[in-house]
């Protein structure tokens, strides 16, 4: 994933994945990142919640697939896209007990590789959350009981009609790169939050304070019920963390605890809030961090405020912020983003991309300075993620 | 017997819209078809043995409840994609 590569590889060229309420692309880029050409699409008519390639080889992609009808599996490709594998055993909850009724996969919603000391491992959440492994490369799955039957997981995921109109979901899957037992995840669910594990998966514990969200009727200090969009840690400061959360944007410094708000930093201008769903953090620098700000007042828009998208840079963790639309439309451009839809790649200086809601994506070869259209008219764009191929 | 695979099943019979396959149930049936055709059974029937909600499964005229559905040689199967959205 973007934020997982923390070296710049430096050269060569890159793509874009890109995937779809209806089906998958690939924008491939040239060295210099000024050159974009789109594929045909693949899997066309299927949803594919993400797309990600494995940057520990830099060379496997792993997509989640499902359409309206057929279960949900997962697709493997080690040629970019040119062929595809599908999983053996997807992700798939335990059989019920005759007479109880058993969950149901409905839909992979979120890819992340593993540690680069175990490098077949992947992880995927899904809706309704739940955390899954596998072990060799995508092909077989396995439940991660220590979340899935933890004695709170049915208080931390609740009911189903009390999640997002897309479900609830499992996300934002960070393990840490100075040790793979040390992972989090995020929770939009009906208790929902960020939770940290130390021993791979066997134990989760809460991890939401100094998160408000009490405009939501959860109380100030709540274990859970904070509602994490999209959270980051930094892949050379791992104890450097960020939210940007439906409450706001918050940093944690891990060894203080604490979410801190960074987003009531931004500049009171042109209606923005610090609502949105993705945040993307700078591969080199831990204290600079995008985002695309979100009509965040009531009844939630959650489009671009105005109209006039912007994406927004701290280079201080979030002490002040800057506004870049240079190349962006200027006015007239009434669109939303998916938590999955942001990225960045690991070059110098960093690339930045975006996918909307309405099918167009975004790039920026200067750390957001300057934005160009490299795509527009696909279907709504669910995910956006770099791809650096060896 | 026959059985009717809708279009987008068709990635796992080689684009066919009718294959032969066999069992005393959809249970075995499905089987059958998962040995033939690898992964077509799990992206009809879920992990808990149910049909999933937007299809539909017709043993010649009959619309099948669940996977215990009897099968008798000459049967017609067809498995039918329900509305589900745009």
């Amino acid at each position: 994933m973007s934020n997982t590569a923390g070296k710049s590889n430096g050269r060569g060229a890159l793509s874009l994945l890109v995937g779809t309420r209806k089906g998958a692309f690939i924008i491939h880029g040239d060295e210099t990142r000024s050159t974009w050409k789109l594929s045909d699409g693949m899997f066309v008519g299927n949803i594919v919640n993400h797309m990600v390639m494995d940057p520990r080889d830099r060379q496997t992609i792993v997509m989640t697939v499902r359409t309206g009808h057929l279960g949900p599996t997962i697709f493997r490709s080690t040629d970019m896209g040119k062929t595809w594998t599908e999983a053996t055993k997807p992700p798939a909850f335990p059989k019920a007990p005759e007479g109880q009724t058993g969950r149901v996969v409905n839909h992979n919603f979120w890819l992340s590789p593993g540690h680069p000391s175990e490098p077949q491992v992947w992880y995927v959440g899904t809706s309704p959350p739940a955390l899954f492994r596998s072990e060799d490369a995508g092909m077989t799955w396995q439940a991660v009981s220590g979340f899935n039957e933890h004695p709170n997981n049915a208080q931390w995921v609740g009911p189903a009609q009390e999640g997002p109109p897309d479900g609830s979901t499992l996300h934002s899957i960070m393990i840490d790169p100075r040790d793979p037992k040390h992972m989090y995840i995020c929770l939009s669910a009906n208790g929902s939050g960020v939770f940290e594990s130390t021993d791979q998966g066997a134990n989760w514990k809460p991890l939401n304070k100094g998160v408000d969200c009490q405009e939501l009727g959860v109380p100030l200090d709540a274990e859970v019920g904070a509602e994490p969009h999209c959270m980051r840690i930094h892949p050379l400061n791992p104890d450097r963390m960020y939210q940007q959360s439906h409450c706001g944007v918050y940093r944690m410094d891990r060894a203080e605890g604490v979410w801190v708000r960074v987003g009531e930093n931004l500049p009171k201008e042109n209606d923005i809030s610090d609502y949105s769903f993705p945040i993307v953090l700078h591969p080199r620098d831990p204290d600079t961090v995008w985002l695309l700000p979100l009509d965040g007042g009531f009844p939630l828009g959650r489009i671009t405020p105005n109209g006039k998208p912007a994406t927004y840079i701290t280079r201080d963790g979030g002490k002040s912020w800057k506004r870049q639309d240079k190349g962006l439309p200027p006015h007239d451009a009434w669109f939303s983003l998916k938590r999955q839809a942001m990225c960045c790649d690991s070059r110098d200086p960093v690339g930045v991309y975006f996918g909307t809601t309405g099918g167009e994506v975004w790039a920026s070869a200067d750390e957001g300075e300057s934005w160009a259209q490299v795509a527009h008219s696909l279907p709504e764009i669910y995910s956006v993620e770099v791809a650096e191929p060896a | 017997m026959k059985v009717y695979v809708p279009s987008p099943l068709r990635m796992y019979t080689g684009k066919r819209s009718t294959v032969e396959a066999e069992g005393a149930t959809l249970v075995e049936l499905f089987a059958d078809l998962d040995r033939q055709f690898p992964g077509m059974r799990f992206r009809v029937v879920n992990e808990q043995d149910r049909i999933r909600e937007h299809i539909k499964i017709f043993v010649n005229q009959e619309l099948a409840s669940d996977l215990s559905h009897p099968l008798h040689s000459g049967d017609t199967v067809r498995i039918s994609m329900a509305l589900s959205g745009g």
